[in-house]
């Protein structure tokens, strides 16, 4: 499997990380020698394994579905680039 | 008396407790120690005032006759924890700024126990690397120094590493998702424990690869780790995959004796080009628990090859998830946006500025293995052998075998910058003895056993059974005591 540019702005777009188109052959060879790294789990027979999902057999705990916590507006917003009127403020969004 | 700061835990807390000392001197000494430090870039945001008053409080306690495990001990704080009112920012620009309004469950039960914050320690971007280097801080620097040449402390918690080396500090915080607690530990002499998975809760420390990452403390004795890790460690509603099992005295099992336990030697762990230093040091390991009364075994972990791809193929894909968070919205950084700029361009450009290259790279890497039509080939397949590795160490221990036996790096710590022009894979290769266990779950623990002969410490590394960290680090005291490393940097800095 090669990764070529094209492949290199795709992942990069879903990964919303903007690349100039300049550094992408770059950065298309380094996805090549990374998944070439990874290819070497080809050889092994995976036949009737499950994958991994977690790796204590411990069940996970459950809880009343209530609420526990909250009413922290202030706080949770105390952090963000940009606020007003105790919302989180970005670009337009739709027209 | 020796310099305060120069005191492991077992000795502060002792002494504090008999009166011989104040928790106020002793953070004083580390305070004075940080600032004269600078040079090792260890301590990337200094909380003096805030450490002489939970110094002072601890006093308080100690007068009262409530000495907690921890109590007066002045810590440091690897940056990924979240500490209240004080930044945290993983060593990442997309977080400048960025000061938590709650504290980690871990570094919460920490200030409980009476211990002492000095500061936040430098590491890696989001804990992703083996060197240090990827910090949007610049480089933590190793105390360690034979030449010219400045070392890497290792990675991912090398400012945790370097500033228990260069005795900043009596212990510090780590975070081990492929061996960034036992590779630093290594590359400095200091001692390092990633506890099983699930023996720490996650809670507020910020993620990397949620089904790999655990918490652990980073010491200058077996015996400091055992005491540290218990007061880290412990069942939380906050995290789910937080193991709800009690938590022993660790240090009561440190009695040294391990006649009869069975160590495995995990043939795998050779691979072609291991320099003859570590093979050495390895085969004078065994000897010292073999004279200790243990028996020694061959053992074979037939997928060991495996395990590093499979982490490359794991970790990224968590990552990828995790970090979609940071998106200029609710903490950190957001790009300045130009005219016309949508909601995309704005994630794109904060994404493009906020995170450093080896960032971008596994979050596109995992991106690209979760993607349609490759999910199956690469990161089911990954998972698949994850439980072919674990599956190996499940049927060493089955086999009656105790404990494992193995190098903790390839090479003892090499020059910051060496590495700059190298294959990201290759950096990758200094994880290859400490990433099976991460996919394991199991807990390791890294001891410093000798010299290498240009004069910079090595360590092994022992592996042990889940949730039995208490039988673990008792053979890690029994191989410590035989080793009997007590070489220190010499001051340079």
């Amino acid at each position: 499997m090669s990764i070529d540019t094209g492949t290199a702005a795709k992942v990069a777009k879903l990964a919303r990380i903007k690349v100039e188109d300049d550094q992408l052959p770059a950065l298309a060879e380094e996805f090549n020698r990374i998944l070439g790294f990874i290819e070497q789990l080809g050889e092994v027979d995976v036949e009737g394994v499950e994958p991994m999902t977690s790796v204590t057999p411990q069940r996970l705990k459950r809880r009343e579905d209530v609420v526990t916590d909250g009413s922290y507006q202030d706080k949770v917003l105390s952090n963000a680039p940009d606020a007003r009127e105790g919302f989180f403020a970005v670009p337009k969004v739709v027209e | 008396m020796t310099e305060l700061n120069k005191l492991t835990l077992a000795e502060a807390r002792d002494a504090l407790r008999k009166g011989d000392v104040t928790s106020v001197e002793l953070t004083e000494a580390c305070l004075t120690a940080i600032d004269g430090a600078d040079a090792l870039n260890a301590f990337v945001h200094k909380t003096p005032e805030l450490a002489l008053e939970r110094a002072k409080a601890a006093d308080e306690r100690l007068k009262a006759g409530d000495a907690p495990a921890m109590c007066g001990l002045p810590i440091g704080m690897k940056d990924l924890y979240c500490t209240k009112g004080v930044a945290s920012q993983a060593a990442s620009g997309i977080l400048e700024g960025f000061v938590p309004e709650y504290e980690s469950t871990v570094s919460q039960k920490l200030q409980d126990a009476g211990a002492v914050m000095l500061g936040k320690l430098n590491m890696d971007e989001f804990a992703m690397g083996s060197s240090n280097e990827t910090s949007v801080y610049g480089d933590s620097v190793n105390p360690w120094k034979i030449d010219d040449r400045k070392l890497t402390p290792g990675g991912s918690s090398g400012g945790s590493a370097a500033a228990v080396a260069a005795d900043l500090c009596l212990a510090a915080t780590g975070t081990d998702t492929g061996g960034s607690i036992r590779q630093p530990a290594a590359f400095t002499g200091t001692v390092g424990i990633k506890p099983t998975y699930g023996r720490c809760s996650r809670w507020g420390i910020i993620a990397y690869a949620s089904s790999l990452d655990q918490a652990g403390p980073m010491t200058k004795t077996v015996r400091d780790a055992a005491i540290m890790l218990e007061a880290m460690a412990g069942h939380d509603m906050k995290d789910s995959t937080s193991a709800d099992l009690p938590v022993p005295n660790f240090e009561a099992m440190l009695t040294g004796d391990i006649r009869g336990k069975v160590i495995g030697i995990p043939k795998e762990y050779r691979p072609e080009g291991m320099s003859e230093e570590i093979k050495t040091l390895w085969d004078e390991g065994a000897a010292m628990l073999k004279a200790a009364g243990a028996e020694i075994r061959e053992i074979s972990l037939p997928h060991t090859k495996y395990a590093l791809p499979a982490y490359y193929v794991i970790a990224p894909a968590e990552a990828s998830s995790n970090l979609a968070r940071y998106d200029g919205v609710r903490y950190g950084h957001r790009a300045k946006l130009s005219a016309g700029d949508g909601i995309n361009e704005m994630y794109e450009k904060t994404r493009a500025e906020g995170f450093g290259d080896e960032v971008k790279r596994r979050i596109m890497v995992g991106t690209y293995v979760l993607s349609a039509g490759f999910y199956d080939a690469y990161y089911n397949k990954a998972r698949k052998v994850r439980t072919l590795i674990k599956r190996d160490f499940e049927d060493a221990f089955a086999a009656g075998v105790d404990a494992i036996l193995a190098p903790a790096t390839p090479t003892s710590a090499f020059g910051l910058g060496e590495m700059k022009s190298a294959d990201p894979v290759e950096m990758y290769l200094n994880d290859v003895f400490t990433v099976t266990l991460n996919l394991a779950g199991l807990p390791g623990v890294a001891v410093p056993t000798g010299l290498d002969s240009k004069g910079l410490p090595l360590g092994l590394q022992l592996i042990g059974r889940p949730f039995e960290e208490g039988d673990l680090l008792n053979t890690a005291y029994a191989l410590e005591q035989a080793a009997g490393f007590v070489s220190k940097p010499a001051k340079w800095w």
